[in-house]
């Protein structure tokens, strides 16, 4: 930024010089790593040949993702408290970390469903977005890998239309790392200028991604159209919010909105209407009450490995901002806005409780499963207490690796026409395949809250903290909207384990290593944080926000 | 004129802007509503930049709009992609996913 000097002796500025801000290489390198990643991305599919491009791209993204974690790792290692860098837009502290470490290992399981290529043979991402859905050359797209499911071209050409398959589009990966970094970049933005571009930078990719589906690609573009139109308009909310409180405290760093609003007759108008329009745009990211419109239809249409990332990954990054915002920038005021949030809460438990009763498809109620339990973490995030934040965190991480791995599983069942993802298509899965069923009916166990999985845990930690700051009516109400939620997610057990499997039923298609490693590693973790939460609940309560 | 008519001003722009993005039919008019939602942002901040004496609002309503072209090219790019499928950018034709 640059520090202008204003001498007003004669109105005229006399003297300007620029100064370069410190920089902390080592605090931001995991978000420069995956930068980077995306940019060699972007290169890769400019200059290498077609039939390379799927390897290069997946080693250039898995390895762009292991050398952030390991950056990650170093800077943790070295010790260094929270660090405020690049003129105060970006603090690398403890959430920031935390959710660094966290969004890093969804990626890389999102990365693996994304790159999968065995349960859907060419991978879930159409061959060119560009061929308009229905004429001959969409159709030879998809009849060709009909006529021979899994068999692979070697070339994976235009040419290979007539035979065989075509490869996916590859410009998956580059927005795929984008947007990861956008999301990054979002958890540890200091002020709301940064928080704005991280937020663009993180959904425009996703907008792009959500209409690439290789299936049902009416669906898809549908999704694509309507999360583009409804996130444009949220953000252009969140935007002016930026410049109400711009305008209320002369700076946009969450650190100079919460001295000015200490203690000072400036209007509240600018200040309350800034935040107010603020919370709109990040609570529509996070799919939180009300504002969650979007969420059932784009994660229904949307390919299931981006729906996947979208459910886990936004989620956190859309709720680490919102954390950074309240407990940074208007912890002092709390008192006149937590009424409001209490209730968006409810709203938020409610809805995603009752509309999920009501869904017959596995995707659209796992989507209000994710409205319910934002409901859950905002529960938390209003706890503006250490024991809050920490719970918080921990509530990311367990719900992002389940919700993960529950869309990998969704990857599995299908018939001829892709994935069949009404539930009636689900009855008696435990005949045809047991263990997929037994691990779906895990995952749904741990998004009901059962002990034993991490989604118990959570929701102790997050409860247990905001019973402690005085919120009992809320906890309460949140205690009765898991109980109704855990009904509908017992109900695609029982109806799993209990009902006799439709003679036309779908297949569970056995998968490839990338999707395996991708649910392994989220049932893992479910299990994990389900039985040893300690290590990861002590990392979530290692630092507060440095601002 | 005193500085506070240009923000009523933005005010008015934006809520223009939101009334339109709720009633209008067509996709592209939709998103023109969103980018005027913008552009009356930017002019709050660079009122707020002149009544506050800092260069920050003024800075700020760059970014906002390097933001808005990027968000024109893909949003085109897909609303293209829906329009040469359906023949329509109607968003009331787009209503398969629902319930």
């Amino acid at each position: 930024m640059l520090a202008v000097q204003q001498i007003s002796g004669a109105g005229q500025v006399l003297a300007q010089r620029a100064q370069l801000p410190a920089i902390d290489y080592g605090a931001l390198a995991p978000l420069l790593v995956i930068l980077g990643a995306a940019c060699v991305a972007v290169v890769v599919e400019a200059f290498v040949p077609r039939p390379a491009r799927w390897g290069a791209q997946v080693a250039v993204t898995v390895l762009g993702l292991a050398a952030a974690g390991a950056a990650l790792g170093v800077h943790l290692s070295s010790g260094a408290g929270g660090v405020v860098t690049l003129a105060g837009t970006v603090a690398v502290d403890g959430p920031a970390l935390f959710l660094w470490g966290t969004l890093l290992a969804l990626g890389l399981g999102s990365a693996l469903l994304i790159a999968d290529r065995t349960v859907e043979p060419g991978g879930a991402f159409v061959a060119d977005a560009a061929v308009r859905v229905g004429t001959a050359q969409d159709r030879a797209q998809n009849r060709a890998q009909r006529a021979q499911p899994g068999g692979t071209t070697p070339g994976g050409t235009r040419a290979a239309a007539a035979g065989g398959h075509e490869e996916m589009q590859t410009e998956v990966f580059p927005l795929f790392l984008f947007s990861l970094a956008g999301m990054m970049a979002f958890t540890a933005a200091n002020d709301l200028l940064t928080m704005f571009v991280a937020l663009e930078v993180l959904s425009l990719p996703l907008y792009l991604m959500c209409g690439l589906a290789r299936r049902r690609r009416l669906l898809s573009q549908e999704a694509a159209v309507k999360y583009f139109l409804l996130g444009a308009f949220a953000s252009a909310f969140f935007l002016y919010g930026v410049a109400l409180l711009y305008g209320y405290a002369g700076s946009v760093a969450l650190a100079d909105i919460s001295q000015a609003s200490a203690g000072t007759d400036r209007s509240d108008t600018l200040l309350f209407g800034g935040l107010a329009m603020l919370v709109i745009g990040l609570m529509f990211k996070a799919s939180v009450g009300p504002f969650h419109t979007w969420t059932p239809d784009v994660y229904q249409g949307a390919p299931t490995p981006v729906t996947a990332f979208m459910a886990a990954c936004t989620k956190v990054a859309a709720f680490g901002a919102i954390l950074r915002v309240l407990h940074v920038g208007f912890e002092s005021t709390s008192w006149t806005w937590r009424g409001v949030l209490w209730g968006i809460a409810i709203a938020s438990m409610v809805i995603g409780a009752i509309l999920g009763l009501t869904q017959t498809d596995v995707k659209r109620m796992i989507a209000y499963s994710s409205v319910a339990h934002a409901g859950f973490i905002l529960v938390g995030a209003m706890a503006m207490t250490p024991d809050g934040l920490s719970g918080t965190l921990f509530y990311l991480l367990a719900y992002g690796f389940t919700t993960l791995a529950a869309f990998g599983v969704v990857t599995l069942v299908r018939d001829a026409e892709g994935e069949s993802t009404h539930l009636s298509q689900w009855a008696g899965l435990a005949k045809r395949s047991p263990l997929t069923a037994a691990v779906f009916g895990f995952l749904l166990f741990a998004l009901a809250g059962i002990p034993l999985t991490s989604g118990f845990t959570a929701k102790f930690a997050v409860f247990s903290a905001a019973l402690a700051d005085g919120m009992a009516p809320l906890v309460v109400i949140a205690l009765v909207a898991s109980a109704v939620a855990a009904f509908f997610y017992l109900r695609v057990v029982v109806l799993m384990y209990f009902s006799e499997p439709a003679a036309d039923g779908p297949t569970v298609s056995v998968p490839g290593g990338f999707t395996t490693a991708a649910i392994t590693l989220g049932v893992v973790v479910t299990l994990l944080l389900g039985v040893l939460p300690s290590f990861a609940l002590d990392w979530a309560a290692l630092g507060g926000f440095t601002s | 004129m005193s500085p506070t008519s240009y923000l009523l001003l933005s005010a008015l722009l934006f809520s223009t802007g939101a009334v339109g993005v709720l009633v209008r039919r067509n996709a592209v008019v939709v998103f023109m509503c969103i980018e005027l939602m913008l552009n009356a942002v930017n002019l709050s901040l660079v009122t707020f930049s002149r009544i506050n004496g800092s260069l920050d609002g003024q800075i700020m309503a760059f970014f906002v709009m390097v933001v808005a072209a990027a968000e024109v090219v893909v949003g085109l790019a897909i609303i293209l992609s829906i329009f040469k499928t359906r023949r329509s950018a109607s968003v009331d034709d787009a209503n398969l996913l629902k319930y």
